[in-house]
This record gives structure tokens, C-alpha cells and sequence, in this order.
């Protein structure tokens, strides 16, 4: 058997169940499927919004990261693969699925793949995941495949999304199997700015000796050691 | 193990009252707060510092001084002194007069301000406030070790020639420095480098970030030769509200809570206290939650408490801190002490510092020469130091 791969699927969607969440199921089934043929077993773990929307607000006012989103952004971090899947309001993503990215540290979603899925009451909005989300997942860095999703209401009637369903999948599949965020991760994450203790940079916890996980070769730590930050200057 | 307390100087409407007290009152009652904490038996007061309502605390050396004066044996110190906005020639000055009058009962923390538009009311940039932090402590680090000091580089200040920042330290031994800071290893770095203490504020966030920041600092420190790990000078914040039974403490507080400036309005005061450092109960039920925090950050030397923000009247505080001087911290005083690891150094005091830099020698008394006019033109400013000037 070759090599597993963990799925996060991040659903915004309100009612249960609701048709972005349905969205995203279908997606995430199809990665299941192309996975497994290609000989790759894939757990599939599904982070609600909607369960987790005080804890959201919470988050934005307080800086108070609950338990229950700790979670949440940890199954984000050890994801090899996102799918988000997002209904649209007033013509942008919903508020719940901004205010979620908003408490996510930047560099959580480093070059990871992210497959980018909507949900709206009419095809008018069709352009929000090309739009919208795909210069948001852009801000954080991660590698959002090429084929985004849309469902309108006639869309769930017609076998053209699941040809782009497929299309789509099969994008977020060859990206993890590239390895290429473990590569990013590997060589050059020193090289993206970080913030200390950052899920995604998640720091040696219990060995005591170990080297710090804290770039000490910078202008700013030689200005703390008494240096200077002049180039000419010790 | 050093207690205290430590006030943000908020001025907040007292929601269960429903009046805000006037900048005055406020002040009158921050001076009876530091007394009482005196009186209890509480080791250390500690004031922030903002330039904004509705806080009150803009001139911390001044209130400082009052409360020294009409204290014993309280230690003054700050929570924290803007080492970003303010210039550290100004901070050498008054922290070393302050030291003079309050006797060595001085010491001060230092932090940035998160406070965007308070920069550029003092000529600043919120942008280079890590920099700026770190070569103003650089240079206030000198001023109060080198008579006269010659800065040919940086980047912020204006070069000093000859300059001697007046007057000199008491007993020529700086005020101690503690240095906050909630998730900047450069602020850590800096103080490991220099074997100043490191505070944690240790209120809004989960622990994990700081438990970071202190392990990375204690690590530094060690690398540093200042001691080992077990013996840097940790500092801890936390909150607690203590009425003699834990009913009352939570329906007393949780009005102030619910309403409280940054977290009010948000979690539920139950959520909070599960996931920070707050603790709202019985005197054994602040006493059992601030033993674990040693756990966490392992032996520390000070512990403060916010007792007095969110519009808590006066005489609520006074009587917190009756329960926290008298039920609460003799307690964790002997339970702290058994517990401990015997490598762990007490707080640095002034009392100490002189005792580490003469021994049994007497402390230096600089005394100036006579008036040159300036600095610059030659020699030492002082009389026992090198030649005199011609």
C-alpha cells in the first residue's frame, strides 16, 4: 500500500444538511476515489462552521482560541489536502467562512493544496470562488488547484459538476501526491515569515534541550544581543 | 517569590453602579490601592502606562514617587514603561531619580504598546516598533552603566556626544529590568542577553505561547552565562477575584467580567477561567489555580494580579486585597516554598544588586565636579573616576 493522505474539509454552510456541505462531501468522495485508485488511502476529517461559530466570534473579539477550534485548525495543520466549500451571501463568501480564516494563523495553509468550492441561490454568483476565495487562499499561500466549484440550484441537476467535480479532484490528488507542500515545508520554511507558535510551526514540546525552533540569524536578534542593525556596524 | 499587583489604568464605568469615576477620583484611589498593598503585606506595585483615554497613567514616575513616599516597603515597578515611544534618555532620568527618592525600591518592565496612533504622537512609527525597542533598551541599558557615553551609531535617536544621565543610579546599581512580551522572541532574546527578567503577561492568551516564549528565554539566558536555565527571573501576570465563598465570588465579578475592556462581550466567564489564567472563587480556589502555573512556566520569582480594572469600585479592591494579603498569598508563600526547587534565585532587589557588584565594600556616591559648562570637553564628569578636567 502506498502512502496515506488526510483530507481536511472545511464546510460553511448553515442548515443541516445543507447543500454546500453536500458540495463538499461529493468532492471529498471523489478524492477518496482517485486516490484509492492511484493505491493511496485518505482520511477524511470535516470541520463545521456552523458547530463552531461562537467559538469563531469568540476568537475574532477575544483572541481566545477554544478547545474546540484548537481542533479544528490542528486537523487543518496535518491535512495534506483542504476542500472548502462556502454558500454565498450578498455576493462574497459567508461572514462564518471569513471570520474562520481570519483567526487562522498565515502561515497555516503554506503551500498546501486547496481545492475552492461555493454554494449560491443563483448562478449569478458564479465568479465568488475565482473571485473571492482564490486571492484569500492567495494571501495565505496555499496552492489552490486550477478547477474551483459552483453549484447553483440548476447545477445540482445537471451531470456537468461532477465532470468538474472530477476534474477538480483529480487536481487536489496529484498535487499531495507531488509532495510538493512537504517539499515547501522541508526546504524553505524558514524562508516565509512566521509568528512564534503558530499551529503550523508547532514548537518541540516536551524535550527541554532541544536547539530552539527560533531564527537566531537575524539583524533583529543581533539588535537584541546589543548589535546593530547597520550592516557596517557589530 | 515576590507578590503584587499590577494596574492597566483604565478608567471604566462601574457597570453595576452604572457610574464612571472622574480622572481624579481615579487617581486618589490608585495611591490608596498601592498603600493598601503595602499595608497587606504584598511585595511589589506595579502601573502601566498609556497616553489615551480612558486610562490615566501617562506620568508613571510621578505617581511612583507619591506612592513611595508614603509606603515602607512596597517595591514600585511598571506594567509596563514604553521603551518604543518614549526616549530612553528621558526613561534613564527618571527612573534613576525615582530610584533615589523611593530608596532602591524601584524596578521596571518594560514593553512596546500595541497602540497604532499613539507613535506618531511622540514622533514615532508603530512599523519599526520592534527595532526601535530594541536599540532604545539598548542605549538606556549604557546610560545607566557608563558615565558618559558616545553613541556614534543608531538608527532612531539622535548620536549622544559626551553625554551623563543625571543623576547617576542609586548606589551606581540600575533599577532591575523585566521585559514583556506576548509572542516576540527578539524581546526574550534581549533580555536573556543582558540576564534581565522576563514578565509574562499572561492574561488574553492560552498559556501554550507563553510557556514558548519562557522556554526559549530561559534557554538564552543559560547560553548567555548568566546562570542556568532553573535560575532566570520569570514574572507572571494573572487575574483573580476572591470572596470568601466561590458563589459569591463568580455572581460578584461576573457583571464586571461580562463588561470588562478587551474580553467582555465575548467568552462566557466560565470558558474564560477554564482557559486562562483567571481565577473567580474562594481564597483556596486562587490559591490551588496560581500553584499550577509553576507547572506550566516552571519556579518564578514574581506574581502579579490585576485586581483593580473593569470598573471595580474602590472599596471592592481594598477588600480584594484584605483577602489577597492575608488568605492568598501567605499561603502560596509556604506552599511555594516547599514546593520549589532549591536551585531557584528570589527576585533581584536593590538591596541585592549591591550586594552582588561591592560585597562588603561600600557602594560608589558619584560626586560631580565642578560645573565645565558641558560634557564633552574632557575626562570624567565625576570625581572619583579618571582625571579631572583642566
Amino acid at each position: 500500500m502506498k502512502e496515506s493522505f488526510r483530507l481536511a474539509v472545511v464546510s460553511a454552510g448553515t442548515s443541516d444538511p445543507s447543500s454546500t456541505r453536500l458540495l463538499a462531501d461529493r468532492i471529498a468522495d471523489r478524492v477518496v476515489t482517485l486516490a484509492a485508485q492511484d493505491g493511496h488511502p485518505v482520511t477524511v476529517s470535516v470541520v463545521e462552521l456552523r458547530e463552531l461559530a461562537a467559538d469563531v466570534s469568540q476568537a475574532l473579539v477575544s483572541q481566545l482560541i477554544t478547545p474546540r477550534l484548537r481542533a479544528a485548525i490542528t486537523t487543518l495543520a496535518d491535512a495534506d489536502a483542504v476542500v472548502v466549500s462556502t454558500p454565498v451571501y450578498k455576493a462574497g463568501p459567508s461572514g462564518l467562512f471569513k471570520s474562520f480564516v481570519d483567526v487562522l494563523d498565515n502561515d497555516l495553509l503554506i503551500a498546501k493544496p486547496v481545492l475552492l468550492a461555493a454554494t449560491a441561490g443563483t448562478a449569478r454568483h458564479a465568479l465568488v470562488a475565482d473571485d473571492q476565495l482564490r486571492p484569500l487562499f492567495a494571501y495565505l499561500r496555499a496552492m489552490t488547484v486550477p478547477t474551483s466549484l459552483f453549484a447553483a440550484p440548476e447545477d445540482w441537476a445537471d451531470p456537468a459538476l461532477n465532470q468538474r467535480i472530477d476534474r477538480a479532484g483529480r487536481e487536489l490528488v496529484l498535487l499531495m501526491e507531488s509532495g510538493f507542500a512537504r517539499a515547501v515545508r522541508d526546504e524553505s520554511w524558514d524562508s516565509y515569515q512566521h509568528e512564534l507558535g503558530t499551529a503550523a510551526g508547532r514548537y518541540p514540546d516536551d524535550d527541554d534541550d532541544d536547539e530552539p525552533a527560533i531564527q537566531l540569524n537575524t539583524d533583529l536578534m543581533r539588535l537584541a544581543a546589543g548589535g546593530s542593525t547597520r550592516p557596517d556596524q557589530g | 517569590m515576590q507578590f503584587g499587583i499590577f494596574s492597566v489604568s483604565d478608567i471604566t464605568r462601574d457597570p453595576v453602579s452604572g457610574e464612571t469615576p472622574s480622572e481624579a477620583e481615579r487617581i486618589d484611589a490608585i495611591v490608596q490601592i498601592a498603600q493598601k498593598a503595602d499595608e497587606v503585606g504584598l511585595d511589589v506595585f506595579a502601573i502601566g502606562e498609556h497616553h489615551n483615554p480612558p486610562f490615566f497613567s501617562s506620568a508613571p514616575t510621578t505617581l511612583l514617587a507619591t506612592i513611595a513616599a508614603t509606603t515602607k516597603r512596597l517595591i514600585m515597578s511598571t506594567a509596563t514603561t514604553l521603551i518604543t515611544t518614549n526616549d530612553p534618555v528621558r526613561l534613564a532620568e527618571e527612573y534613576a531619580m525615582l530610584q533615589h527618592l523611593a530608596k532602591g525600591r524601584v524596578d521596571l518592565m518594560l514593553g512596546r504598546g500595541n497602540t497604532a496612533p499613539v507613535y506618531p504622537w511622540f514622533g514615532q512609527d508603530i512599523r519599526e516598533s520592534l527595532p526601535l525597542a530594541l536599540e532604545n533598551y539598548n542605549l538606556l541599558h549604557r546610560l545607566w552603566r557608563e558615565d558618559v557615553v558616545d553613541t556614534a551609531d543608531g538608527s532612531f535617536r539622535t548620536p549622544l556626544q559626551g553625554f551623563t544621565s543625571v543623576p547617576r543610579p542609586l548606589d551606581d546599581v540600575p533599577p532591575f529590568v523585566w521585559h514583556g512580551s506576548i509572542r516576540t522572541p527578539e524581546i526574550a532574546e534581549q533580555a536573556a542577553f543582558y540576564g534581565d527578567g522576563f514578565f509574562a503577561n499572561n492574561i488574553f492568551w492560552p498559556k501554550e505561547h507563553f510557556m514558548q516564549l519562557i522556554r526559549f528565554y530561559r534557554q538564552r539566558f543559560e547560553h548567555y552565562g548568566h546562570g542556568t536555565k532553573k535560575q532566570a527571573i520569570v514574572g507572571l501576570g494573572g487575574q483573580a477575584y476572591i470572596a470568601r465563598r466561590s458563589q459569591d465570588a463568580k455572581s460578584e465579578f461576573r457583571p464586571y467580567f461580562n463588561e470588562a475592556p478587551v474580553y467582555g462581550h465575548g467568552p462566557s466567564m466560565e470558558d474564560f477561567m477554564e482557559m486562562t489564567p483567571l481565577s473567580v472563587g474562594s481564597p483556596q480556589e486562587v490559591i490551588d489555580k496560581t500553584l499550577t502555573f509553576r507547572e506550566h512556566f516552571g519556579d518564578y520569582q514574581r506574581q502579579l494580579f490585576l485586581v483593580d480594572h473593569a470598573g471595580l469600585p474602590l472599596k471592592t479592591v481594598l477588600n480584594q486585597l484584605d483577602l489577597l494579603g492575608e488568605e492568598v498569598v501567605p499561603v502560596l508563600r509556604q506552599e511555594i516554598a516547599a514546593r520549589q526547587d532549591p536551585e531557584t534565585p528570589e527576585a533581584p532587589t536593590h538591596a541585592s544588586l549591591v550586594r552582588a557588584k561591592y560585597g562588603s565594600e561600600a557602594p560608589r556616591q558619584p560626586r560631580p565636579n565642578a560645573n565645565r559648562g558641558d560634557n564633552v570637553t574632557s575626562g570624567s564628569p565625576y570625581t572619583d573616576t579618571g582625571e579631572t578636567a583642566a
